[in-house]
């Protein structure tokens, strides 16, 4: 079950710092825990920002899918937790129109 | 994920202009903004809203759209005060028509609703959770939508309730949004129900049965949106059927 101190929020908090990296919403992309095998969308992860970054957590098993750290001008992006993560294309195919 | 309409346009920074306010509650005001180069928005998806001090120190925070999408480059959000807050007691008190903020967005394509979307749909506020839901009543009364809604609406007194007038309005017309209010500390004279946090009882009476299939979008603070979406397994709606958005214990989402 998930944690009872309710100090987390969800994968939808993340990604205004995400679109910094990602050229997609990835609050709706598929992922899957490397460490349970969940598949859930990033939107439903437990987020975790009383962090010097953000962490966010699986929402079946808790273990750590991604972390982010913002350093001056650079980014740490971490993402071994997910096993993989699957993006949907069609909104860079809509913008490459433009 | 299919069928979620987000704009393909990269989220960057933009500067709005304050064009008007108007005081929800006593602690809470919406901000309409004017962004000229504003992409459009979906209904559900946020803004992230930067403050820079003149030493350069910056906070950013994350605010719902309230507003319909439209194409008059207008966002509407609702900014709830905190006591202890470093960006909403500047939004909400100091701000002034005319003013230029800092934002990012729109952000966010699962927590959406788009008209395209014909089944029921079950929305679930807790507190400032109503505001992006709000968003999906407002776009559903644009543009006609007959997509059934019910609204089950947790808040703490009446005096705390945003958008009443609206609300009313609206649950007054045909194709009308059925909603429901559940008061957790303080309820109105002869309110059938004590005031308290939701409940099996109240799932059962207020929202759409899960043999309808609705879509639930439960919004609002973390232990609030626990509860509800638990509830709403429990009482047979499949975990693919309910979207849900956190906010902090204080309602303030970072």
């Amino acid at each position: 079950m998930s944690s009872h101190a309710y100090d987390y929020l969800d994968g939808n908090a993340a990604a205004g710092e995400l679109s910094k990296i990602f050229a997609v919403d990835l609050t709706a992309a598929e992922g899957q825990c490397a460490h349970c095998g969940a598949k859930k969308h990033f939107a439903e992860a437990h987020l975790y920002t009383q962090a010097p970054g953000i962490v966010a957590r699986c929402p079946v098993c808790e273990e750590v899918l991604l972390r982010l750290v913002s350093v001056h001008h650079h980014v740490f992006l971490d993402m071994r937790g997910m096993t993989y993560l699957c993006l949907d294309t069609t909104q860079l195919q809509e913008s490459s129109r433009e | 994920m299919a069928g979620t309409a987000v704009s393909g346009r990269r989220v960057i920074w933009r500067v709005g202009t304050v064009v008007a306010f108007h005081d929800e509650t006593a602690t809470a005001r919406t901000i309409t903004l004017e962004i000229p180069d504003w992409p459009g928005h979906v209904s559900g998806q946020h803004v992230d809203v930067r403050l820079t001090a003149p030493d350069g120190y910056s906070a950013a925070r994350s605010y719902s759209i309230a507003s319909a999408p439209n194409s008059e480059g207008r966002v509407e959000i609702t900014v709830e005060r905190l006591l202890d807050g470093e960006v909403s007691p500047y939004l909400t008190q100091e701000l002034a028509v005319t003013d230029r903020l800092e934002l990012r967005g729109p952000i966010g394509g699962w927590f959406v609703w788009t008209p395209r979307q014909t089944e029921p749909v079950q929305l679930i506020a807790g507190g400032s959770g109503i505001v992006p839901l709000m968003s999906m009543i407002r776009s559903r009364a644009a543009v006609g939508s007959t997509a059934p809604f019910r609204l089950l609406y947790s808040v703490r007194e009446p005096g705390a309730v945003f958008y009443r007038d609206e609300l009313q309005l609206g649950a007054d017309h045909s194709h009308c949004v059925g909603i429901t209010y559940a008061y957790t500390r303080v309820a109105p004279k002869n309110w059938p129900r004590t005031p308290g946090r939701i409940d099996p009882a109240l799932i059962a009476s207020a929202t759409w049965p899960s043999n309808l299939a609705p879509t639930c979008y439960v919004c609002g603070p973390t232990s609030f949106v626990e509860t509800a979406a638990g509830l709403l397994a429990a009482a047979g709606h499949s975990p693919d059927k309910i979207k849900t958005e956190r906010f902090g214990p204080t309602g303030d989402r970072k």
